[in-house]
């Protein structure tokens, strides 16, 4: 069996003793450990002490406020998949957090810890051992990228289910720490850079995300291609959220046949390309028909276009890069049929 | 043997009907498995113990200029270190080819081989003390491809033959040339079986002690106890009576642990040298580097057939990658060949197979060891054949059936066989001819068939001994106590012990103790391998059973004073079968015959024939007592989109002579579908040479097998044609049912899209890639047609003369 390096852990049941226990010396925050614990069994890190979130009540919790929803950091996964605030606001969340992994890893993983999971490569998660046979990389141990011959920064993938559906979804997350307490939008949290892709500071504690409600009709989903039906990270990932403006003839409020509702925002991130989820500009499809053909292969052939998955994950990149459209022109098929929220 | 083995009809001998066989088992050890209470290998501790670790090569293919292990011997903690040099005696499984080191002595020859190992206190500290551990390596050139390698000067092995040749078989039955030339069509495709690990879920682990009296016990997982205990005696130069081999439960082999492994001879030789016991585990990573697993093979196949779809000929070329060392590769080399010759008659065969020495870790026996990559070959020339000549395949596989009590045209003698009535079940249960070549595009059947060996007829070394022993002891608390060597690696084999213990004596599966693969106590057995124990083993527990039932018997009917044939054993008690209202408990019968007889203990041997095999040089490897015989369907739905192929549902018939425990056999099938179904669609064993020959991901994570909600639905359908061989005409289930699952599922793909599947696996890029090949090819023969020159399959690809 691989080994934990040892740590000591430090299980606060306040935040505020949380943030002064994170100003110790190499002190990593520890939730689930779904991901933190292969990673320091392999090897990619030895943090002295972990801090865990396991006794914080406050961070435990899903409150519905008159604009918002605000998901404490360490709801798990099977929680928020399960919760059904979520699944009436959020469906593409609830998608998301419910198709992570397997149920015992959903059982302990939380959206902090997803929202945090580190970046993955094919040359990165593997054995001590092994990365000493490749001399190791960018991101671990070593001066190369393996992915992208002669590449200077990191490309481990963004492989965190729930970021692309959060992204659109407009989440902002709670960063509290020794200087005082801030507040990140999601879409602005991340860098492109594998090696130190989330804008944290190592002495700062997420305690929540928060979602606006949407004030209209929306359409949201979330899609991943994995080989397996469980267990898999994604090895492409597509989250999409339409508002919607009445069809003329329905009511305010409720627009009917969503296929010929019109477009008043389009929001698409993609996962798994690189260290960051990718944005994708979609103010061409504003003003026009959900249900529109046009408008399914305009956003697919742009999702094509745009979105150049690399050999960071398993399974072939340009198969990987054909099978964004499929899977987009699939999400938006059942997407325009789908009851939706509003 | 009497005529009881003729008996394959739910009767026992006396006429009655069985009073456990062919019932619904519990596994002996399901309570204890299944509330987490069985100590496997990793679960033992002893008083004192160590922790060892292995320092493996980083590098693919280097000499070993220096060891240097003295800072790693100074650390607190540490009790020894050993490398190759203190152990150079080498070994192997095959006796002609002993070309391992328990460490690497001289270089190492795959990324993963071991160089030293380390007894420590804890583990962590034997890993702190293998980094401390400095190794100066030469690096030599490497080769990961085996036309490479075979082309190399450098030789990988001290066994390799002009350049890295391990072995050459060419065999040829019948006018294989005329036959091709005279064929109405000919099928000739190239095919590729990729590698595969068998990804038992418990790791290899050895735990050592040496006792007080100087013998060294060793507790292994392991399916091949014997063999293990020949290899320690010899490697560490201790008299095979100093050494004791315990196989605890296993979670798991496949073929995996058929072998001896390096932490068998560290954990021994450190317990030697620090004189406390020492435990390794390998890691999943160490699991893949140690690997056996099923070998790749390039294949070329030529078969020809007549216009009514007989097989005329088949013809075979396969280069087989075998990795850095010998393993089986002699036995694999044949079998690559020699097990195709049923469930098919043909009068014409030749194979001429290539294994290669490679830089990667050595390729072994995986369930269907050597003849699940030509089976797929086979099968999915038939189906191409079948389509080319407008015959349903099911029915071509019907008329080329070999048939019973008959002869192969490789000279094998093969008993009995419901292979017929195997392809009828999946027919029917189908619903084969309503959906067949019917089905919407993207959904398709397929069918296959297969055949596997129940045993080898010759033991891996030669030997004049009976290839099976069991000794059984009944006491007057009314047990049974069976004592065997065989190694129950899940398959069930103890259960299967108890079952025909149990049915002879009238006892109750719980009365059964079954002290199994324990070199101190119990009677030598070969193995798990090969699908020999259910046939071997049972027979030979069969005739232990039936020696102690007529003693038994017979002391009854005396103090009954009635004829001996008049006293039966069952559900606990002895009866006259013609006066009910006489019983008296097992025990008290027990208890007669003790008095009579003293302890009530009988061996049973059994040995193979030896009359049932080819008469040139090859002709008995391969050969068997008797063959099972299977048959698949498969239904698979294809998104010609994406190329991910689902599969549906599954009918695997298969013919097991008689099941005993149709449970357990039942099992068997599911297993075997499910682990072929992996190899099909996901599974790849690969090292990436770009990278110096790594692994292309060590772990259950990267290394895909399916998951539950990724298995189909499998329908077990068993087939019962006794063998005059078998135990009640048993023959064998764990190995065979998982042949076919794979052409099955190409062949699946082939009705509901129409590509050939020719590489495994199936995995969707390379399903996508065929289905946009052939769109293009369709694109192209309408232009071509547009100008009148249109182009047919039979014509043009398949060669009809």
């Amino acid at each position: 069996m691989l080994r934990l390096p040892s740590f000591e852990v430090i299980a606060p049941e306040t935040l505020e003793d949380a943030v002064a226990a994170l100003a110790r010396p190499g002190a990593r925050v520890i939730a689930g450990g779904t991901d933190l614990l292969p990673n320091l069994k392999h090897r990619l890190d030895t943090p002295p002490r972990l801090v865990s979130v396991q006794r914080i009540a406050d961070l435990r919790g899903i409150v519905r406020r008159p604009d918002a929803v605000a998901i404490g950091a360490a709801v798990t996964l099977a929680e928020l998949s399960a919760d059904p605030d979520i699944a009436a606001l959020f469906p593409s969340l609830a998608q998301a957090a419910g198709v992570v992994a397997s149920p015992p890893i959903r059982n302990m993983a939380t959206i902090g810890g997803n929202i945090h999971l580190d970046t993955r490569c094919r040359y990165v998660n593997q054995s001590a051992f092994w990365r000493s046979a490749i001399h190791g990389c960018l991101k671990a141990d070593g001066e190369v990228c393996h992915v992208v011959p002669g590449g200077q920064r990191c490309v481990a993938a963004m492989s965190a289910d729930c970021v692309p559906a959060l992204i659109t979804l407009d989440a902002e997350i709670v960063l509290v720490g020794p200087r005082g307490t801030r507040t990140v939008r999601l879409v602005d949290y991340y860098r492109n850079d594998g090696t130190a892709h989330i804008k944290k500071d190592a002495d700062e504690i997420m305690s929540e995300v928060r979602l606006p409600i949407p004030t209209g009709p929306t359409r949201a989903t979330y899609v991943k291609w994995t080989v397996r039906q469980s267990i898999d990270f994604p090895l492409l990932s597509v989250a999409l959220r339409f508002d919607l403006a009445p069809a003329a003839g329905d009511s305010v409020g409720d627009p009917g046949d969503a296929r010929r509702a019109k477009i008043a925002a389009a929001k698409v991130c993609v996962g798994v390309l690189n260290a960051r989820p990718r944005v994708l500009h979609t103010d061409r499809l504003i003003g026009r028909e959900l249900g529109d053909d046009a408008v399914i292969d305009e956003l697919c052939a742009s999702i094509y276009q745009r979105c150049r998955p690399l050999e960071n994950v398993p399974y072939e990149a340009p198969y990987r890069r054909k099978m964004l459209p499929v899977y987009t022109r699939r999400a938006m098929t059942q997407l325009v049929s789908s009851a939706g929220v509003g | 043997m009497g005529d009881f083995r003729k008996r394959g009809d739910g009767r026992d001998e006396a006429g009655g009907p069985h009073w456990l066989l062919g019932r619904a088992h519990r596994k002996i050890d399901a309570a204890e498995r299944m509330r987490g209470m069985v100590r496997y290998t990793d679960d033992l501790a002893l008083p004192n113990m160590l922790h060892g670790k292995i320092k493996r090569s980083p590098h693919p293919h280097a000499r070993i200029v220096a060891i240097d292990t003295e800072a790693a011997l100074a650390m607190p903690g540490v009790y020894a270190v050993v490398t190759g040099r203190d152990m150079p005696i080498p070994y192997g499984i095959i006796p002609w080819t002993p070309d391992e080191n328990a460490l690497c002595v001289d270089k190492v020859c795959h990324v993963g081989d071991g160089v030293a190992a380390v007894a420590a206190i804890d583990e962590d500290t034997a890993i702190a003390a293998c980094d401390a551990i400095a190794v100066e390596y030469a690096p030599l050139p490497a080769y990961f491809d085996p036309d490479q390698a075979l082309a190399a000067d450098l030789a990988i092995n001290p066994y390799a033959k002009k350049g890295n040749l391990s072995k050459h078989v060419k065999l040829e039955f019948g006018a294989v040339d005329e036959q091709l030339a005279a064929a109405e069509l000919v099928i000739e495709d190239d095919y590729f079986f990729e590698g595969t690990n068998h990804a038992a879920i418990e790791p290899h682990c050895a735990l050592a002690s040496v006792e007080a009296s100087g013998v060294l016990t060793v507790w292994s997982a392991t399916q091949v106890s014997h063999y293990l205990h020949r290899a320690l005696a010899r490697v560490l130069e201790l008299p095979e009576h100093r050494v004791r081999v315990i196989q605890p439960p296993l979670g798991g082999a496949f073929g995996g642990k058929s072998e001896p492994f390096d932490l068998e001879f560290c954990v021994a030789k450190l317990a030697m040298l620090t004189g406390r016991p020492v435990k390794i585990l390998y890691t999943r990573e160490e699991v893949f580097y140690s690997h056996r697993g099923r070998h790749p093979m390039k294949m070329r196949y030529r078969a020809g057939f007549n216009r009514d779809g007989a097989i005329m000929a088949v013809d075979a070329e396969t280069t087989i990658d075998g990795g850095a060392y010998s393993s089986f590769g002699l036995v694999t080399t044949y079998y690559s060949g020699q097990l195709l010759c049923a469930p098919y008659a043909f009068p014409a065969y030749r194979f001429d197979s290539t294994r290669v020495y490679t830089n990667k870790p050595a390729c072994g026996p995986k369930r269907g060891h050597g003849s699940v990559q030509p089976r797929f070959a086979m099968e999915c020339q038939l189906d191409k054949a079948a389509a080319a000549l407008g015959i349903d395949p099911i029915e071509l596989r019907r008329r080329n059936a070999l048939g019973a009590d008959s002869a192969t045209v490789n000279e094998f003698a093969v008993g009995s066989n419901g292979f017929l009535e195997c392809l009828a079940r999946v027919e029917e249960r189908s619903d084969w001819r309503q959906r067949y070549g019917q089905l919407a595009y993207g959904h398709g059947l397929g069918v296959a068939g297969s055949t596997y060996i129940s045993g080898t007829n010759y033991c891996i070394y030669p030997n004049d001994m009976p290839q099976a022993a069991v000794q059984i002891t009944l006491d007057r608390s009314g047990r049974a106590r069976v004592f065997t060597g065989a190694n129950d690696i899940g398959q069930g084999s103890s259960t299967m012990l108890a079952v025909i213990t149990a049915e002879e004596l009238g006892l109750d599966l719980s009365d059964v103790r079954v002290v199994a693969a324990d070199s101190d106590l119990c009677p030598i057995d070969l193995g798990a391998y090969s699908s020999r124990i259910t046939l071997m083993v049972g027979n030979a527990c069969l005739a232990a059973a039936r020696a102690l039932r007529e003693r038994v018997c017979a002391a009854v009917a005396r103090a009954w004073e009635v004829a001996p044939e008049r006293v039966g054993l069952r559900a606990r008690q002895a009866l006259d079968r013609d006066d009910p209202a006489r019983a008296m408990s097992l025990a008290e019968a027990f208890v007669c015959a003790e008095s009579e007889h003293g302890l009530l203990t009988a061996v049973g041997n059994y040995d193979t024939p030896k009359d049932r095999h080819g008469s040139y040089r090859g002709g008995t490897i391969g050969a068997s007592p008797a063959y099972s015989f299977t048959a698949h369907v498969a239904e698979v739905v294809v998104d010609a989109e994406t190329g991910v192929v689902t599969v549906e549902q599954v009918w695997v018939a298969h013919d097991c002579g008689k099941a005993l425990s149709p449970r357990i056999v039942e099992g068997q099938m599911e297993g075997s579908v499910y682990m072929g179904l992996a190899e099909a669609l996901m599974e790849q064993h690969l090292v990436d040479p770009a990278h110096g020959g790594v692994h292309a991901g060590p772990s259950l994570l990267d290394y895909r097998i399916p998951t539950f909600i990724d298995t189909p639905e499998i329908h077990s359908l068993i087939v019962e044609h006794p063998d005059a061989q078998g135990p009640y005409g048993a023959k064998e289930a764990g190995e065979g049912p998982l042949h076919p699952i794979i052409p099955a599922i190409a062949n699946a793909i082939y009705d509901a899209v129409g590509v050939r599947m020719n590489a495994t696996p199936f995995s969707p890029p390379r399903v996508l890639a065929a289905i946009e090949a052939q769109r293009s090819d369709d694109a192209a023969d309408r232009a071509l047609a547009r100008r009148g020159r249109g182009s047919s399959a039979l014509d043009d690809s398949q060669g009809v003369a």
